[in-house]
């Protein structure tokens, strides 16, 4: 018995061993080829990129973008870390980073809070951390570097100046306007719901109601249904993402009415996505404002100018464009500033990945 | 004739835990081989994995202790998400100070393992049901307070999360300074913590009762012990070990949110079967969950440090570790059968 016994365990930590080993052999294997790299240059840039996860288009597009930007040709190692949406997850990942000794850590939080502790440790490690996308909020602006994302209120006031412009060329008497919201509280929802409501505050709108879709198709959809048995003149839809705009022509179109150009009502959206702008092209969404996820750029200017001993603003927006059906308007002016509106082709749509 | 099969019993457990220590020493080797110049040799690394994963350890002494009763919890997660909610909101919304905190993140973990408890042993409700109700109910008791992020900005708690414990230890940096090693509070209370249950567990009449209710509900209770007030005390136990896992956890993250430690109950589960527990009751050990916990940590910490594999790999891999756990449990157990 005891003979049996033994020779179970010894099978077993026999295979425990193979197991394990394997797992080592291919990490080793791996590492080879990592310190090839750092041999073949010696000024190779260590970057730890803890990203949110891969919930959406948008995300995807938005690793993408590191992960091309900060690839090796250019000169850059890239650690990249998935969170699969945690918090926690993200702290693990970025105390390992300050082990690693990286250069710089990039960090596009799950959350807006609790960061106090782990930014603290990068900044007593001297590593200069780089934010993208959601902001944090902590107790210290200097436990960060620099922060990269879009400015949400601008891309209201883009869009709402647009649609000042586009109601003055259609001879549009009034403006009768509902808001459906995004998750609220989110940034992008603050911003874009300020820039509506200081807009029908200067033009004179009528804003007839606001209320949250929270980001999503079928939410959007509930809320535009509601709003059309509320109100019968409402002529305008401000949806503040694409997932929205896609639920409110849903419930247009089911109430009889008619989106686009020539029809009842205009649908306005914002993201631009690859199928929000199949729609702007189509005309059942009439602007499409663009949310952009390409923030690798901006974030590798930042540390270059961190590499040449420069100070990079503290706050960098990545640019956006703004895409109509139609070239009724050709450029809008927000804060004494022109940007020029896009008109949606197919060109326009196949360049578009996410 | 007793001893002897006592001791029979407790050479297939000790097999098992034999092979995670050895499974995590060689997992470890191995990391620091193959990433040295990564500085996963550095002795901080090895104690970030007690940084990071302090309220997980404590939530999974908890678990191990239900789990021993042939219970479980699958509500630990939730409780956390409440805890880290309940004392963010009072404290930054409602000026209640870090101490009162403290107090209600323990008051919140009693009175789940209490209700809980009661539930199991004396309505002889499903552990696994009672739970689960007990996990809907904390993640939609957080939703209610709040579904906004709090930041926790009390200065007491931050000096509390931010207190570093600095260790004789150390490594230099790259460019040749000398980084002393630290660890957090939390991880001296979760070690304490540990230490405390592995002594309950193993010398008081509390502990040897819930060995022996797990092992064998019936013969226990015929031995005159009491089965359903000592089911209640395991629970009552483990809630507040989730509470205290759950603050904790907080002094970690620093804030309050409805998604927080979503399937951390599985990484406590998961973290105790590895370290021998056995899902059936009567077995397992405390201090094998230490190393089931380290296991958890050392894969995620492997992985990110590789830096180009999914972090998805975490899950599969310890998804692999479980299922070869519970082969090796089930094949000493068969052994034990034949006997």
């Amino acid at each position: 018995m005891k003979k049996k016994l033994l020779s179970a365990f010894m099978c077993v930590a026999m295979s425990a061993a193979l197991l394990a080993g394997c797992g080592g052999k291919d990490q080793s294997a791996d590492a080879g080829t990592d310190n090839g790299g750092n041999e073949g240059g010696s000024d190779v840039i260590t970057i730890g990129f803890s990203q949110v996860g891969a919930e959406s288009d948008w995300r995807t597009a938005n690793s993408e973008s590191m992960k091309s930007t900060f690839s090796k040709d250019n000169g850059y190692d890239l650690i990249f870390d998935d969170a699969q949406q945690k918090q926690e997850n993200q702290i693990t990942a970025i105390r390992n980073f300050i082990q690693q000794e990286v250069d710089y850590i990039v960090l596009a939080p799950v959350t807006e809070t609790g960061w106090d502790t782990v930014l603290q440790e990068a900044k007593d490690a001297d590593i200069p951390v780089i934010i993208v996308d959601r902001m944090v909020d902590v107790s210290d602006d200097d436990l960060f570097t620099a922060w990269v994302g879009s400015d949400f209120e601008l891309e209201g006031k883009k869009a709402c100046a647009w649609l000042n412009a586009y109601a003055e060329a259609k001879g549009m008497k009034e403006v009768n306007i509902v808001d459906i919201q995004g998750t609220i509280g989110a940034s992008a929802q603050i911003g874009r719901t300020k820039g509506l409501e200081d807009a029908a505050k200067e033009y004179g709108w009528n804003l007839l109601a606001s209320q949250s879709g929270e980001f999503t198709q079928a939410k959007g959809q509930e809320v535009m249904e509601s709003m059309l048995k509320q109100y019968d003149n409402i002529n305008v839809v401000y949806c503040e993402n694409d997932n929205e705009a896609f639920g409110a022509i849903d419930a247009i179109e089911a109430a009889g009415k008619t989106v686009g150009p020539d029809g009842d009502i205009l649908v306005m959206s914002f993201d631009s996505t690859n199928a929000g702008l199949t729609d702007t092209l189509s005309g059942k969404i009439i602007l499409d404002t663009e949310c952009n996820p390409l923030h690798g750029p901006r974030v590798e200017e930042i540390i270059k100018k961190l590499e040449a001993g420069e100070t990079p603003d503290k706050l960098a927006y990545v640019d956006e464009e703004i895409f109509a059906h139609g070239a009724d308007v050709a450029s809008v002016t927000v804060d004494g500033k022109d940007y020029a509106v896009t008109e949606v082709t197919e060109d326009v749509i196949s360049q578009r990945a996410y | 004739m007793n001893r002897f099969k006592n001791k029979k019993k407790l050479n297939g457990s000790s097999y098992l835990l034999i092979i995670t220590i050895l499974l995590f020493i060689f997992m470890y080797v191995a990391g620091m081989a193959a990433f040295s110049d990564k500085g996963f040799a550095k002795p901080q690394m090895f104690l970030n994995l007690f940084i990071s994963n302090a309220g997980l350890l404590v939530i999974a002494m908890g678990q191990t202790i239900v789990m021993i009763t042939a219970g479980i919890d699958i509500s630990v997660g939730s409780v956390t998400a409440l805890v880290c909610m309940v004392i963010a909101n009072q404290m930054e919304n409602h000026g209640a100070n870090a101490y009162a905190a403290v107090a209600m993140a323990l008051g919140i973990g009693l009175a789940f393992g209490l209700v809980q408890g009661f539930l199991v042993a004396y309505l002889d409700i499903q552990p696994f049901i009672v739970t689960l109700a007990g996990m809907f109910f904390g993640r939609g008791m957080t939703s209610m307070i709040s579904t906004e992020m709090i930041s926790i900005k009390n200065e007491t708690f931050l000096k509390w999360a931010n207190y570093k414990i600095y260790l004789p230890i150390g490594s230099y940096s790259k460019r040749g300074n000398f980084l002393p090693a630290y660890i957090y509070p939390t991880v001296v209370i979760a070690l304490v913590v540990l230490v405390i249950i592995i002594i309950v567990m193993k010398y008081t009449k509390f502990g040897r009762s819930v060995y022996a209710i797990g092992g064998n509900s019936q013969s226990a209770m015929m031995m005159g012990l009491n089965v359903r007030k000592t089911k209640l005390k395991a629970y009552l136990l483990d809630g507040f070990l989730a509470g205290l896992g759950g603050f904790l956890f907080c002094l970690n993250s620093c804030s309050g949110f409805v998604e927080q430690a979503k399937g951390l109950e599985m990484d406590a589960i998961s973290s105790a079967v590895i370290g021998g527990t056995l899902l059936s009751g009567g077995v397992g050990a405390p201090f094998g969950t230490l190393f089931g916990v380290l296991i958890k940590g050392t894969i995620s910490s492997l992985i990110t440090t590789q830096g180009t594999l999914s972090s998805w790999w975490v899950r599969i891999t310890l998804s692999a570790l479980l299922c070869f756990f519970i082969v090796l449990q089930s094949i000493f157990a068969g052994m034990k059968k034949k006997k």
